[in-house]
């Protein structure tokens, strides 16, 4: 614990001066919805710069012919590949809603704390409510 | 800051150059963030439509100019985004020396894969 107290110690002043003021680490702080989204927005944010690579690489793969296709195809339809399209699928539906968010703010609306709440759980709804679209119309049409 | 000098905070932001290349940064993120909203929802579309299709479907899919040209805005738009973005992140944790080359391969290496899925679309698109 003290060892932790050490490290958060403020940046080191001149004899008489008051220490600079530091704002605490983030696991000191309770999850909270928007902390939560603003932090997954990155994170996702992160995982589909992966996954824009994966779009480079299923392109030239169809550039290449028949055979890369194919074995790029092949690793999509894995139950791992499936997995992991599952996962940027739900990534890409968070950071698009999430995204929007952040641009009706940047035109200066909804900074309510009641607004931030309601377009939280909007965000929320809105990903699991598309991702779960996206799986069903993907479901009726690989037939 | 660890690093402490003499100059008061405005002639260290002055220094640095602050509010010239931060609003060109910011604009630049939205104006991609917008076109990326159209652009990825058609592709996931398009993909769900496309499902289960051969290899002779997808080039025959790629080879419509609609298509190919939607393919390539998507890909400059997504690694102009993709670029901005990871500079951010690179920026607000990496504070050593590393920061600079971090930032310098972010933006060289979306360079080379929208250039590489742009080329790839093209072969595609013009290929027999």
């Amino acid at each position: 614990m003290s060892g932790a107290m050490e490290a958060d110690r403020p940046t080191p002043c001149l004899p008489g001066e008051r220490p600079r003021p530091v704002s605490p680490n983030i696991q000191n702080y309770r999850p909270q919805l928007t902390s939560v989204l603003s932090i997954l927005n990155r994170v996702t944010g992160l995982l589909l710069s992966v996954c824009a690579v994966m779009l480079v690489v299923w392109l030239v793969a169809g550039a290449a012919g028949p055979q890369a296709y194919a074995a790029v195809q092949g690793a999509i339809s894995s139950w791992i590949g499936r997995i992991v399209l599952f996962g940027a699928t739900l990534a890409f539906f968070f950071h698009l809603c999430g995204g929007i968010r952040h641009l009706v703010w940047d035109s200066v609306h909804g900074f309510e704390l009641r607004s931030i709440y309601i377009s939280g759980w909007a965000v929320v709804a809105a990903t699991l409510a598309l991702t779960a679209a996206a799986w069903i119309a993907g479901g009726i049409m690989g037939r | 800051m660890r690093r402490q000098d003499m100059r008061s905070p405005l002639a260290r932001a002055m220094g640095l150059g602050s509010a010239r290349k931060g609003v060109g940064h910011w604009w630049a993120q939205r104006i991609s963030a917008v076109a990326l909203v159209p652009l990825t929802l058609w592709f996931v579309a398009e993909i769900i439509v496309h499902l289960g299709s051969d290899y002779g479907a997808f080039t025959a899919w790629m080879k419509s100019p609609t298509v190919a040209l939607l393919m390539i805005l998507l890909l400059v738009a997504l690694f102009h985004h993709t670029a901005l973005g990871l500079q951010v992140v690179i920026e607000d944790y990496v504070h050593s020396s590393a920061k600079f080359a971090g930032v310098l391969v972010a933006h060289l290496g979306c360079c080379a894969l929208a250039v590489a899925g742009i080329l790839a679309t093209l072969k595609i698109a013009f290929g027999r």
